[in-house]
């Protein structure tokens, strides 16, 4: 059970890599992707009209709570760090042509693990060692929660997207029982894990309330699109990704990178989940689902793959996830809205790039 | 040219573009009922473009094509089928999944139940009027491809085609095959059919034409009407055409002569296989017992009908099949247990036939593709991290080497033409350390400078003292380049002969299972 | 321990099930339908929450189910006609495509949803429900099986009719070509595009049909994410069955039975959370994948555009 959609089929013709950019390159390519953001905001923005909202009024407010007042850009910056993580993994996997579609998954049992371990920890060790420790074990959990996936697409050709969607499902409701029964706190009637102290946390950035995963979230990042455009590793994955059958042919071990794959895909997700906890939240509630894991994904499309443009856009979305949760406060506007814009961005922009591709072949012609 | 009233279907200054080439420039043809009228040009000729317009796949740029005498442009497959003009396409197009029956429903109106037993009946009195038999109850899959052929011929007769479009369809068959194609093309047009049979293969036209239409660079350079075929004898036929085909020179341009370099009998043997096995897959055949040798500087061929286990045989020997049985052996070492990595590292090596599907990675630049099979290895790569200027550095020299013509390092390799990529195949696999190289179908879909250039290479490669193992399904070309001939049907060698002048009609014997 | 074998609790349990599975059948149905004609449908969820936001609108307003069930196909065959504009006729990535419009389509209903009901949330009246004479006066089986909505019965009788449609007609032919080899479906005559298009959008019929039913039937509202991955379990589902719109049914009611044993459960006081419960389906899905995963097999040209000419 395979399919040929491997994402780096679509990617290809994105690839970044290929061809140095010359001046009309780069215009070309900033048209490319302002153009249809634009558009998607006005598309958008004429939902809004019709549920009777002003549209200005809303991107203002938005673009103000989000990005413009010193609160609002602390706490976008804070929200990338997991998005950025998630994001990378992301990469890896697309890259090599491997639709990780169980990011929510791995990034909640990533932060139940960090979330039941850390507390624990900071008590028996200095802090920073106690929370290495716990991002370890949170990324081995995740990979871990891949490994099925992983092998069953490396060695029998099941379809990943139905293996990782079914464990994002499993995962989702097996971090629900281990907050609920395993590591419930004893001293609060909520249900919710054990709460690391404010202090034991990664330390927030200079004298904001930025966390410093930001930090480790842009490391992430830009080290997997280093790897992945400048190392024969990186390479390997992307040949295994745009032609699989080259891979076979020029003697890569297809199955072997295909764990490979996921295991990197998953810990990284898993060290979302870790720095979200340990950073920002300290504690993970029963029936947590911030769903990063999908919303991700149309940032990661839209940055055609490549790491630096991914994190102009998980900046994007955080400005619109954190603008919008305001927004859902004062203007009454739920910020379900964002996923809509997005969605939007992501149709539009695959239309833009349908039409130049036309455009292109018929001045060819 | 003034259309014939007796023309069905005829072409007026039909033109074709396409993006960077003209494929079809000025076409004329004119068919008629009751004649095999033969397209004979060479791969990129055009032929396939033409095709796509007769079978409305594509829509001419300029010019009209007549239907009864009247302008009728063919739109879409569906009207072509309506107009009488039955396709058999080189590529195969019958669904592998249905059975020969829903194979031939299919296309009928969407509300209805298939008519089975109409099907019967009318596939019955087909059948028996043109002698051949076709299992209607078995699926597509199970069918040889001489069978699917007759299928679809028999597709083209159930829906009352009045002209047969046949596309390379002897590319596929048995010399015994294309006899029986022959004479099947024969029944049909002496019911009054009118067929437009396409080939490269100049014997053929010869044989079953009444008149012969030659297509070069997309242009039609000449016609032999059937007054005149009938004049002629064969041999004349072959040097018009050839003269047509390739200017002035006489002889047949392919037809170099016999292989001269000697191969020193006392060397011991740099590829030695005994009784290597493959098991049998879904959709390959397996290999049992394939044993052979290969001493430096020589060259065996391996000739037989395309589907018997050339692929998997290159491919067990490079790794990338297993093996159930037997052994390889590289200079004196066994490397059947080894990786693909590992054997190419000792210097064998692998010219796959499938140069996009597997031997390229498309959107890659020409460079990386310079070095797939070497990721990670130095002094390309250091601990890991790319070296972008060497890299660079040693495919601008493989690029001048071996004559690569492409815009840049940077190009996509998709976008060259189909020799060029070819190159870019060779040279990543003669480049340093190869001591034996398995060519499968080098010159498949190549023009005839790039098939010239590529068997020459081969040549060399021999020459230099390694040991070449030349897959083919041309018969000729193996009989111009090779040392011995080994005959593969069924996934076992089932003979071997010495490239001596009786040659051809000995493995032509052993293609159609009879004794050397 | 009585109440779990008691004849009401097993009668509630099995009514429950079959609720619970009647969605995830038509949107299996329907996904197995896009996929035999080689089109991978992602976005097929969105197409449910359409369904269920736009049937429950149509119900509430008309005040008629049936009207509902209307408006809640038509809802699913409005995104997939994006689906089959962007993905059929011009191409795009079907998984990129069918995320966005998921994602678009539960951002959306939501967000409509609250301009619109987030301070009343209407319900509509409990179901007719349609009682099979004679049947339905078997103990256990006759309450649950045999006392649905008319749709349910008609759920069923889909499959059987797509089991015709593929096995016996012309179309079923037809659409089997077009996701194993669409070459030849073209030169046959038959126009792929159009083809594959029929299918998206009866998908979108019956994943919006899905929806209204799961809105206006099993809920008896409509809140947002109602749907709450039904999409998917469908394409699990028809990833499973191989085209035999009989498995669907039987993988139907598997999740169906383990949804419906959460609720059930609830309601007995059984003290296990319904996380544990909730996972059954998925576990038993994933040993499933590890037995048989290497037989399944999917159509040669899923998730690949045509275009005629190409090779």
């Amino acid at each position: 059970m395979s399919i040929d959609t491997a994402p780096g089929a679509s990617a290809n013709a994105l690839d970044a890599t290929s061809g140095a950019a010359t001046g009309r390159d780069i215009l070309h390519r900033l048209l490319m992707t302002l153009g249809p953001i634009l558009a998607a905001l006005i598309i958008a923005g004429c939902i809004l009209l019709v549920v009777g909202v002003d549209p200005l009024a809303y991107y203002g407010y938005v673009l103000e709570k989000g990005l413009f007042s010193p609160l609002g850009i602390q706490q976008t910056l804070t929200r990338m760090a997991p998005l950025l993580f998630l994001a990378a993994g992301l990469i890896v996997a697309f890259r090599a042509g491997m639709w990780n579609l169980g990011g929510d998954g791995q990034f909640l049992l990533g932060a139940v693990t960090a979330a039941a371990s850390a507390p624990v920890l900071v008590q028996v060790m200095p802090a920073w060692l106690a929370l290495t420790c716990s991002f370890l074990i949170s990324m081995v959990v995740a990979m871990a929660w891949s490994l099925l996936p992983a092998l069953l697409r490396a060695y029998q050709g099941v379809n990943e997207i139905i293996t990782t969607l079914m464990m994002t499902f499993l995962g989702t409701s097996l971090a629900n029982v281990l907050v609920k029964l395993v590591f419930r706190d004893p001293g609060t009637t909520v249900p919710q894990t054990r709460t690391l102290p404010v202090e034991d946390r990664l330390p927030r950035l200079f004298d904001t309330t930025i966390t410093s995963g930001l930090v480790l979230g842009l490391a992430a990042i830009i080290i997997v699109h280093l790897v992945m455009t400048r190392t024969a590793f990186g390479l390997k994955l992307r040949i295994v990704g745009a032609n699989p059958r080259a891979a076979v042919h020029a003697g890569l071990g297809v199955p072997r990178l295909t764990v490979a794959v996921f295991a990197i895909s998953a810990g990284l997700a898993g060290l979302a989940g870790a720095v979200d906890i340990i950073g920002v939240q300290g504690n993970v509630r029963a029936d947590w689902n911030p769903a990063y894991g999908l919303a991700v994904i149309p940032a990661v499309f839209l940055a055609r793959m490549n790491g630096f443009a991914a994190i102009g856009f998980v900046f994007l979305l955080s400005v619109l996830s954190i603008g919008g949760e305001s927004a859902a406060r004062r203007l009454g506007v739920p910020n379900h809205f964002t996923l809509v814009l997005v969605s939007i961005m992501l149709i539009v922009l695959a239309l833009a790039e349908y039409v130049d591709h036309r455009y292109n072949q018929s001045r060819k012609a | 040219m003034p259309a014939d009233k007796r023309d069905i279907v005829a072409l007026e200054g039909v033109t074709k573009r396409f993006p960077g080439i003209v494929a079809n420039d000025g076409i004329d043809l004119s068919i008629r009922p009751g004649e095999v009228h033969v397209l004979l040009g060479e791969n990129g000729a055009g032929k396939s473009t033409l095709i796509g317009m007769l079978s409305g796949l594509q829509q001419p740029d300029e010019g009209r094509i007549l239907v009864d005498g009247k302008p009728t442009p063919i739109t879409s497959p569906r009207h072509a089928l309506a107009l009488g003009i039955g396709t058999v396409f080189q590529h195969m197009m019958l669904v592998p999944t249905l059975t020969v029956a829903e194979n031939l429903l299919l296309g009928g109106p969407w509300w209805q139940r298939p008519r089975t037993e109409e099907l019967e009946a009318r596939v019955a009195e087909i059948t028996r009027s043109l002698g051949i038999s076709v299992k209607l109850h078995a699926k597509v899959s199970e069918l040889s491809l001489g069978e699917q052929q007759q299928v679809e011929i028999l597709r083209a007769m159930v829906r009352n085609s009045r002209l047969l479009i046949l596309d390379e369809s002897t590319s596929m068959l048995t010399p015994k095959g294309i006899e029986e194609l022959g004479a099947l093309m024969r029944r049909l047009v002496g019911q009054g059919l009118a067929i437009v049979f396409i080939t490269h293969k100049l014997k053929e036209a010869a044989a079953f034409g009444d008149r012969i239409s030659v297509l070069k660079l997309g242009r039609k350079v000449g016609e032999i009407p059937p007054e005149r075929f009938r004049t002629l004898s064969e041999q004349e036929i072959i040097s018009e055409i050839v003269e047509l085909m390739f200017g002035k020179q006489k002889d047949d341009p392919e037809a170099a002569e016999r292989p001269t370099r000697t191969v020193r009998a006392d060397a011991g043997p740099l590829l030695q296989v005994a009784d290597l096995a493959v098991a049998p897959t879904e959709n390959a055949p397996g290999l049992s017992s394939i044993s052979f040798d290969i001493r430096p500087g020589e060259i065996l061929g391996i000739a037989g009908i395309d589907g018997n286990g050339q692929k998997q045989l290159a491919e067990a020997l490079a790794g990338q099949r297993a093996a159930t049985g037997g052994s390889v052996r590289l200079e004196g070492t066994a490397i059947e247990a080894l990786s693909v990595g590992e054997r190419r590292r000792r210097g064998l090596r692998y010219l796959t036939d499938d140069r996009l599907g597997e031997g390229t990675v498309g959107a890659f630049p020409v460079s990386i593709n310079f070095f797939l099979k070497q990721v990670g290895a130095s002094p390309f790569w250091r601990g890991g991290v790319e070296q972008r200027a060497e890299i660079d550095r040693r495919a601008a020299q493989l690029v001048r080497e071996y004559d690569v013509r492409t815009p840049s390092l940077k190009t996509p390799v998709a976008r060259l033409s189909g020799g060029n990529i070819q190159k870019v195949l060779i040279a990543r696999e003669l480049a340093e350390g190869a001591r034996a190289v398995i060519f499968n179908k080098p010159t498949y879909g190549l023009d005839l400078a790039n098939t010239l250039a590529s068997r020459q290479r081969i040549r060399d490669t021999a020459a230099r003292g390694l040991a070449v193992l030349l897959i083919s399904t041309d018969l000729e070309e193996l009989l111009s380049m090779c040392d011995r001939i080994a005959v593969i049907a069924n996934g076992s060698l089932v003979g071997t002969v010495a490239n001596a002048d009786d040659a051809r009609t000995k493995v032509g014997r052993l293609m159609i299972g009879l004794a050397a | 321990m009585t109440g779990l074998f008691s004849e009401v609790f097993l009668g509630a349990l099995l009514f429950g099930a079959v609720t619970a599975a009647v969605p995830l059948l038509l949107a299996g149905l329907g996904e197995q339908l896009s996929e035999k004609a080689g089109v991978l449908n992602i976005g097929i969820e969105g197409m449910m929450l359409a369904g269920a936001y736009l049937g429950f609108l149509g119900a509430f307003y008309s005040g008629s189910l049936w009207l509902g069930f209307l408006t809640g196909a038509a809802g699913g065959i409005a995104v997939a006609l994006i689906m089959a504009l962007l993905c059929v006729r011009i191409g795009l990535n079907q998984i990129v495509i069918g995320i966005a419009l998921t994602l678009g389509l539960e951002g959306l209903t939501a967000l409509l949803h609250h301009f619109q009901f987030s301070r009343s949330y209407p319900r509509l009246p409990a179901a007719d429900a349609t009682v099979i004479p004679l049947l339905s006066d078997i103990p256990v089986v006759g309450p649950a099986f045999f006392k649905h909505h008319l749709i349910v019965y008609l759920a069923v009788a889909l499959v059987f009719a797509m089991g015709y449609l593929y096995r016996r007609t012309q179309l079923g032919l037809n659409l089997q070509a077009a996701g194993d080899k669409p070459a030849a479906l073209d030169v046959a005559g038959i126009d792929v595009i159009r083809t594959r298009t029929i299918a998206v959008l009866t998908t979108g019929a019956l994943a919006g049909l899905g929806g209204a039913y799961l809105a206006n039937v099993g809920a008896g509202l409509f809140i947002p994410f109602i749907t709450n991955g039904a999409g998917f379990l469908g394409i699990v589902l028809a990833m499973l069955a191989r085209g035999r719109p009989v498995w669907v049914l039987f993988g139907a009611l598997l999740f169906g039975v383990c949804l419906s044993l959460t609720t059930a459960m609830q309601v007995a006081g059984i003290n296990i959370p319904t996380d544990i419960i909730q996972m059954l389906p998925f576990l038993a899905v994933m040993i499933m994948l590890v037995l048989f995963g290497r037989r399944a097999s999917l159509p040669a040209a899923l998730g690949i555009a045509y275009e005629r000419g190409a090779r």
